[in-house]
């Protein structure tokens, strides 16, 4: 390697340096074609998968929770495994957008609008989750600090309600920001657009923006500040999430590792979950030199990175069983590698923190097919980290007569399948009907788009 | 653009759209240096480095955005403080009522909350005064060219220092590609936001309209239905229904022999009807709420028998043999202390609901006795 390479220049983001009106072209194409064959077959299976996880959850409303594999003593089960397990992939997005905005990590402008979506989508229907889990969602105005007719308000010092407020938040404050980054897009696409409907309603959501830099100068500054809360914003969400489980007493979640460990797996399966969209995306839609192959290998990086610091964990938890003396805690963690769930504890340390290794090879970081094959790997593992931690903490408490092993039922699982159709069909609908790159973003990193100051 | 009124006195502005980015800041240096207020940059994407040029002022958004989250944190003390410590103190976990430390990730997402949601609101809706699709840019040659891959300089023509010629020479001297004169359209210069407007109001009215009905029919109805009338349907007994569990059918149980309910005082006056009568006396006086109570306890025990007078109007359809009236001269006649017996001990087949009726209960039923016998044989006085 040739000692002078100087390191302030960057790589180009996008490949090719395409002019400004070819970005415009390239990004708004997929909202003016009539969809492909292959996008309607997509939008039929996993809305199909909706159905099927609608369905499900119609029968549990109606004839009550007794569908689900639910027992004493594990009461909380498949709903709060995938409640955590999609709050986790909303993640990665808000990461994308906002803490490596801060960062100027430039790569990210291609992927920061679908990651974003991704976010709220992904959020969407981690909230649901919850919902779902009391089995009486229609009672769930309690959930807030409303004044009711009992004159009863919310336990403000329970874990629980800290999530309601830090889920909501996190919706709202996403979809703020996401939002903001829209309006100069959907300006952009009214003043393109022929059809008069379409022009009506990007009037309506553009808000009557006009590229004026006296407001550039104003928006720069809040997608700044918008940045800034998102990030403590996003770390503080699944610190939260985490503390549903560490500020109990039950062996097996009461540790203080958890808030680091699950922010970590949290961008960790997000980033998955990311690039496998994307490498659908970027290929059905053709735009491979705006989302290039240099912004997923950095992804597997990111990947690569967390999951170590998961695997970390993962060692972490059993020194600290052993070290702290506890035998409640040993047992568990015993019980937890070599008990009744040790397959399910197996799946995920292979896909976790085994097989992201892979990743040190550069070739394989850059190979379209094995990297996405890891990265479902890598969704595989994180869905059974929750598991792991829910179940089999809860199956063997402290009291050994009232052990349970808990099985999912049929129910559970439609709606575990309905759950990634509600979140593919948000997707694939959004591909089609919002730019999934940010066009400001790019055309302003683009070699050339910037003057030159003396 | 056809609707336009290409006169001098609607002219909005003079803009000239380049290709380079880097003549904008030539531009943009020269208008400063003359002076110029009303004008402005146009490019699809922020130009770094444009808005210090134009010596614009430093953005007011990040105090807006702590004052916003100041205040967010402030409700969100309030609320933890006020619920948790004042109107419904409840201890748990044996912690303080004002448990600080378990109300920051409230206070917290409530600044966060606060301060983005908030400071994009005044953004936009202050800073920027949108929504506004009315502004004469819209739709014109000059915005579609810059929001795709031109960059534009705006001179409004209401700038002091506006004049037209020598705007564009300007322009021109800059090596403008195009120049483009914009003047307000019609309804531009007709156009008042208003708020009362027809089309404003009934959008406001049908909105009330569904809110409402959609409220009344959740409120009302939908949640009688199943499977949400959950808790309308409980395995208990209300009053005279019938019980399969018990050998006798009766819903309604007597306690056993030889007890005494607690808060249920010992009868003095066993067997005694005369000496009740003569030693009662009804404590209550006939308030409004004492008459409800007791409409509500005879509806529930006596009518089934009774009637809902008191007419002896049963609606057991011959079940069971029909009571007298409670009209009758006797019953009128009779002292409340004395009708207070029949309800304690029963009267032949009538049974005793001493055991279903508090003392207080029983004296708020003979009070609405009292008053539909007044109803039924009202004396002169009372019909003035
Ligand atoms: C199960 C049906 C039934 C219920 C319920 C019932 N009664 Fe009676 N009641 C009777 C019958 C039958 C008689 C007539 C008894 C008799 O033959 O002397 C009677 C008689 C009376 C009498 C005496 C009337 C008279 O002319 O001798 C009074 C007063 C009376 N009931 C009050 C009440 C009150 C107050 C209640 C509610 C707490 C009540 N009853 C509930 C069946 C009932």
């Amino acid at each position: 390697m040739s000692s002078n390479i100087d390191y302030s220049i960057e790589p180009e983001v996008v490949e090719g340096q395409p002019k400004l009106n070819q970005i415009n072209e390239a990004i708004a194409k997929p909202l003016e074609t009539r969809p492909s064959w292959k996008y309607l077959v997509a939008l039929g299976i996993s809305s199909t998968m909706l159905l099927i996880g609608a369905v499900c959850l119609g029968f549990s409303f109606y004839y009550g929770i007794g569908l689900w594999g639910n027992n004493q003593p594990v009461g909380w089960a498949i709903p709060i495994v995938n409640f955590v397990f999609w709050v986790g992939i909303g993640h990665a997005g808000t990461l994308i957008s906002a803490i490596l905005f801060l960062f100027r990590q430039r790569w990210r402008t291609g992927i920061s609008r679908f990651a974003e979506a991704m976010t709220i989508f992904a959020v969407i229907t981690a909230g649901l989750f919850p919902l779902i889990h009391t089995g009486r969602p229609w009672l769930a105005g309690y959930l807030f600090p409303l004044p009711n007719q009992h004159r009863l308000w919310v336990n403000f010092t329970s874990p629980l309600i800290w999530d309601v407020f830090a889920v909501s938040t996190y919706l709202t404050v996403s979809f703020v920001f996401w939002y903001i980054g829209l309006i100069p897009d959907l300006a952009m696409l009214r003043d393109r657009t022929k059809s008069k409907i379409k022009k009506t309603i990007y009037s309506i959501f553009s808000l009557g923006w006009r590229h004026s830099n006296r407001h550039w100068h104003h928006y720069e500054m809040i997608y700044l500040i918008l940045a800034g809360f998102a990030t403590p914003l996003v770390l503080s969400v699944h610190t939260i999430v985490s503390f549903d489980f560490a500020v109990s007493i039950l062996p097996g979640w009461h540790t203080t590792i958890f808030p680091p460990y699950f922010v970590a797996g949290a961008v960790f399966s997000g980033f998955a979950m990311v690039q496998n969209v994307l490498i659908v995306v970027r290929k059905i839609f053709n735009l491979e030199h705006i989302i290039t192959l240099d912004t997923l290998e950095k992804m597997n990086k990111v990947m690569l990175a967390t999951g170590m610091m998961v695997g970390y964990a993962y060692g972490m938890e059993f020194f600290i069983a052993w070290y702290s003396g506890n035998p409640l805690e040993s047992f568990v963690f015993l019980n937890r590698a070599f008990g009744n769930y040790a397959w399910a504890y197996w799946i995920m340390v292979s896909c976790n923190v085994i097989f992201t290794q892979l990743f040190w090879f550069k070739k394989i970081r850059r190979n379209i097919v094995a990297m996405f094959i890891i990265g479902v790997l890598v969704n595989v593992g994180m869905w059974f980290e929750r598991f792991v931690i829910v179940v089999t903490t809860l199956s063997r408490d402290f009291l050994p007569s009232s052990w349970d092993y808990y099985k999912p039922t049929l129910v559970d699982i439609g709606i575990l399948l309905g759950s990634f159709g509600l979140f593919f069909t948000l997707v694939i609908l959004f591909i089609r009907s919002l730019p999934v790159v940010s066009i400001s973003e790019v055309k302003a990193v683009v070699k050339g788009s910037q003057p030159v100051h003396h | 653009m056809d609707n336009q009124m290409n006169t001098s006195e609607n002219l909005y502005g003079v803009g000239a759209l380049f290709k380079d980015p880097n003549k904008i800041v030539k531009v943009v240096e020269k208008l400063v240096e003359l002076g110029y207020k009303h004008w402005d940059v146009h490019s699809s994407y922020p130009l770094h480095g444009i808005p210090k040029r134009m010596r614009l002022k430093w953005s007011p958004l990040g105090y807006v955005a702590l004052i916003l989250g100041l205040t967010g944190t402030l409700t969100g003390l309030f609320l933890t403080w006020w619920t948790m410590s004042v109107d419904y103190p409840l201890t748990i976990g044996g912690k303080p009522w004002f448990s600080f430390p378990a109300f920051v990730p409230v206070l917290f997402e409530l600044t966060v909350l606060l301060a983005s949601v908030g400071t994009a609101i005044v953004m936009l809706f202050i800073i920027f005064k949108f929504p506004n699709n009315q502004h004469p840019l819209h739709d014109t040659e000059y915005i579609n060219k810059v929001s795709v891959d031109h960059f534009g300089v705006f001179i409004e023509a209401k700038d002091e220092l506006f004049e037209l010629e020598k705007v564009k020479s300007l322009f021109n001297d800059f090596g403008a590609d195009e120049i483009i004169e914009i003047a307000y359209d019609r309804n531009e210069v007709t156009f008042k936001p208003k708020v009362f407007d027809v089309k404003f109001i009934s959008f406001l009215v049908v909105i009330a309209i569904i809110t409402s009905s959609v409220a009344y029919l959740f409120n009302n109805k939908i949640l009688y239905l199943p499977p949400f009338d959950f808790m309308l349907k409980q395995f208990r007994l209300g009053p005279q229904e019938s019980s399969t569990f018990f050998a006798d059918g009766f819903g309604m149980r007597k306690p056993p022999a030889g007890t005494v309910a607690r808060n249920q005082e010992f009868y003095p006056f066993k067997n005694k009807p005369d000496e009740a009568g003569m030693k009662l006396v009804n404590p209550l006086l006939a308030t409004q709420e004492n008459l409800e109570l007791g409409r509500n306890k005879f509806n529930t025990f006596c009518s089934p028998c009774h009637g809902w007078r008191g007419e002896g109007d049963s609606r057991l359809n011959g079940q069971f043999p029909n009571p007298p009236s409670l009209h009758s001269e006797k019953v009128r006649n009779w002292t409340d202390g004395r009708i207070y017996h029949v309800i304690m001990e029963g009267q032949n087949v009538m049974p005793s609901y001493a055991s279903q009726l508090t003392e207080k209960e029983r004296w708020a039923v003979i009070l609405y006795i009292r008053s539909l016998q007044r109803a039924l044989n009202a004396k002169q006085e009372d019909i003035q």
